[in-house]
């Protein structure tokens, strides 16, 4: 009876302190997860920030105008003007 | 009592056998157990003040104590969210929010640390004397802003310096690739990145979106140890797609502005609706502004004329007074009018034409745009009717885009019409409409005389619903088409090649303190392709000359703006050619003329003394 009680009591001793572990080991964990996480995070932004620049950089190149400009001057060409435009049926 | 009362030559067993003799014996023996409980009882006092104490602390007080606690080193910090971008109808994106960092000091912690001033001054590139001054002047705050959107290359070489209270923040700055040609449309931010002007302040809520919020820990240099928990989860702003086509907004912005500066006109508008959903596919003004730099912009610029500016409509308000004639059953498109001889007398008003015109059909007044014509067929009808159709057709009442600041123009109420304001609005004087308005009823025209509002934002199809019968809509699309034929007022002006054209031109001389004066608006609305309709064009110039004379009649001065425009975005949009006869016919051989001066004489009237 008594050795049962003695059994008891150092499993629920070893419980605790396996808990304990497990308290510090989760905790440990959930920081370094929560560093990645923001790493993550961070990683994510800049590279979304980075889509966004070049996503401007590529509206500013092909601004219309400048495209207009471009092919105007460095590659002579025009509209086409409605005598020389032939219109077909698809 | 206690044993520190009594002198210590006095303790027993200290003293000699000779003291012991001599001291008195007590009158008591002394009582341990007494004093035993008073020791002890003082004991349980003292630790039941300390009991009470903690109790008052760790349960009474406890949240004041937390608090204080907390707030040394528990922050709420933002979590910024991007701005939302806007797209165009093709998903091009028309503005854009980019991440800067902002510099930002606390002033009490910067200053003691004062010799680093100036090697902080270098940094953010302003004057050490001027930096002194405003962490003095804000010496009792927390936060001051150092310099703010910079480049985050730039801000991480200042925060790398390691001046203590100096820290970066991120933000937001918006760019706009199309710059000016966009400008009025979307309108601008302030430097916090909220909406302004344009769409961005209509949308803004939807654009911003929320800032999120988080609880961190920090030390006591501000560094954040540890993030506990996310209080508030950030919502990003969602992106935006418009009815804009950043094609035909750029080709409307071209030509309008080549034709202002040509015409030496003070600025101008142009707006594009698609004719079967109300979208709005370009809205242009020129003088514009860079919304990347606006700082350095004349204000007046930024007015966004197309919306918030009224016109007199001049002639092109004639297809609605004809709508209501039509529709009263008192006239046929083949009724006859004398306009001889070429003026017209109601009370105290003479109402001039441009050219004798001689007796016209109702069909003639459109197409030669006839002030006399339009005149004596108001006065057939009941004003009611008249005003009751000009409001149907939304004149009077804001369109419903939900564009900021957007004028709702302005019609005079019935009672207010005697004969003259009758003939006068009848032609299109007396009344304010602005351009998107004037857009809108030639949609409705166009639209089988179903009524929508116009939309900036892609697939909003706002409902419509009849204004008037088909059928009316269908004779006078017929009645707009002679105006691009020969002996129209906008012929060959508005003739864009290969495809039929439904328009009226529009001429209005500018009221000014009380009375008009030789400056004029130049007006073309016009439908194409006439057939099966797609584009609505509403263009306008504004004193074209300057007031130096030279043309300014809406068949001259805006039709072949419209043909311009018109000519690239059909093609843009991939629309089918009208008819391959008429193609042949007329397409090639009025390509050439349409840039040679109109001939006088199909020129539009001009009201020469509407009553002010």
């Amino acid at each position: 009876m008594r050795s049962l009680g003695i059994a008891v009591l150092l499993l629920l001793l070893a419980a605790v302190v396996a808990s304990a572990v497990g308290v510090v080991y989760a905790r440990q964990e959930s920081r370094s997860m929560f560093v990645e996480l923001t790493r993550l995070i961070g990683e994510r932004d800049d590279l979304n920030f980075e889509y966004g620049r070049l996503e401007l950089e590529q509206a500013t190149v092909a601004e219309a105008n400048r495209i207009e400009q471009i092919a105007r001057t460095r590659f002579g060409m025009i509209s086409p003007q409605p005598a020389t435009t032939v219109v077909i049926k698809r | 009592m206690l044993f520190g009362l009594l002198p210590s030559s006095r303790l027993p067993g200290i003293g000699t056998g000779a003291e012991r003799a001599r001291v008195k014996p007590r009158a008591q023996a002394i009582n341990t157990r007494a004093r035993l409980y008073i020791v002890l009882m003082l004991l349980a006092l003292g630790s039941t003040a300390l009991i009470v104490r903690a109790i008052d602390l760790q349960i009474v007080r406890k949240d004041f104590y937390q608090e204080q606690g907390d707030a040394r080193f528990l922050r709420d910090m933002a979590v910024p969210v991007s701005r939302g971008s806007i797209l165009d109808r093709n998903g091009e994106p028309l503005a854009v929010s980019t991440p800067v960092d902002s510099i930002w000091a606390d002033p009490q912690k910067l200053l003691e640390h004062a010799d680093r001033l100036d090697e902080l001054a270098t940094a953010l590139g302003i004057d050490a004397d001027l930096l002194k001054q405003r962490l003095n002047q804000r010496v009792d705050k927390e936060f001051v802003y150092l310099k703010r959107h910079l480049n985050p290359d730039d801000a991480e070489a200042i925060t790398k310096l390691g001046i203590p209270g100096v820290s970066s923040q991120r933000e937001f700055r918006r760019y706009y690739p199309s710059g000016e040609v966009m400008a009025h449309v979307l309108g601008y931010t302030n430097i916090d990145d909220r909406g302004q002007e344009g769409l961005e302040l209509a949308f803004d809520g939807l654009l911003a979106g929320a800032p999120g919020s988080e609880r961190v820990i920090r030390d006591n240099l501000g560094r954040v140890v540890e993030h506990v928990e996310l209080t508030r989860k950030p919502e990003p702003g969602v992106d935006l797609t418009l009815s804009i086509d950043r094609r035909i907004q750029y080709l409307a912005y071209r030509e309008l502005k080549a034709a202002i500066i040509d015409r030496h006109a003070s600025s101008g508008s142009m707006v594009i609706l698609d004719a079967r959903n109300g979208e709005v596919l370009a809205l242009v003004n020129n003088p514009s502004f860079n919304p990347n730099a606006k700082e350095k912009t004349d204000p007046h610029f930024r007015r966004n004329r197309a919306l918030t500016d009224v016109v007199e409509p001049g002639s092109t308000m004639k297809a609605f007074t004809i709508a209501a004639a039509l529709e009263s059953g008192k006239w046929k498109p083949d009724s006859k009018v004398d306009t001889n001889p070429g003026t017209y007398q109601i009370s105290n008003l003479t109402i001039h034409d441009v050219h004798n015109h001689g007796l016209l059909t109702l069909t003639g007044v459109i197409t030669k745009s006839s002030n006399i014509g339009a005149a004596k067929v108001a006065e057939t009808l009941p004003k009611d009717n008249l005003y009751d159709m000009y409001h149907r057709f939304g004149f009077g009442e804001s369109t419903g885009s939900g564009f900021p600041g957007e004028s709702p123009g302005f019609l005079p109420i019935v009672k207010a019409w005697g004969p003259v304001e009758k003939a006068t609005i009848s032609y299109g004087y007396g009344l304010n409409v602005t351009p998107l308005q004037l857009a809108q009823g030639y949609a409705t025209l166009a639209n089988d005389g179903r009524l929508r509002a116009p939309t900036f934002v892609k697939g909003a199809l706002n409902p419509d619903n009849a204004v008037i019968d088909p059928q009316i809509a269908h004779t006078i699309m017929g009645m707009l088409q002679t105006v691009v034929m020969p002996g129209g007022t906008a012929f060959p002006g508005a003739v864009v090649p290969n495809y039929f054209v439904a328009g009226k031109t529009g001429t209005a001389r500018i009221a000014h303190a009380g009375s008009y004066q030789n400056r004029y608006i130049s007006l073309f609305v016009g439908i194409v392709p006439a057939s099966d309709p797609r584009l609505v064009g509403v263009v306008i110039i504004n004193d074209p000359g300057g007031g130096q004379g030279g043309a300014y009649y809406g068949g001259t001065v805006a039709a072949p703006i419209f043909s311009k425009v018109m000519d690239g975005a059909l093609r843009l949009l991939d629309v089918p050619p009208d008819n391959v006869q008429h193609w042949y016919a007329g397409g090639p051989e009025v390509a050439t003329p349409r840039i040679a001066p109109a001939p006088a004489g199909d020129e539009d009237s001009t009201a020469e003394e509407a009553v002010p």
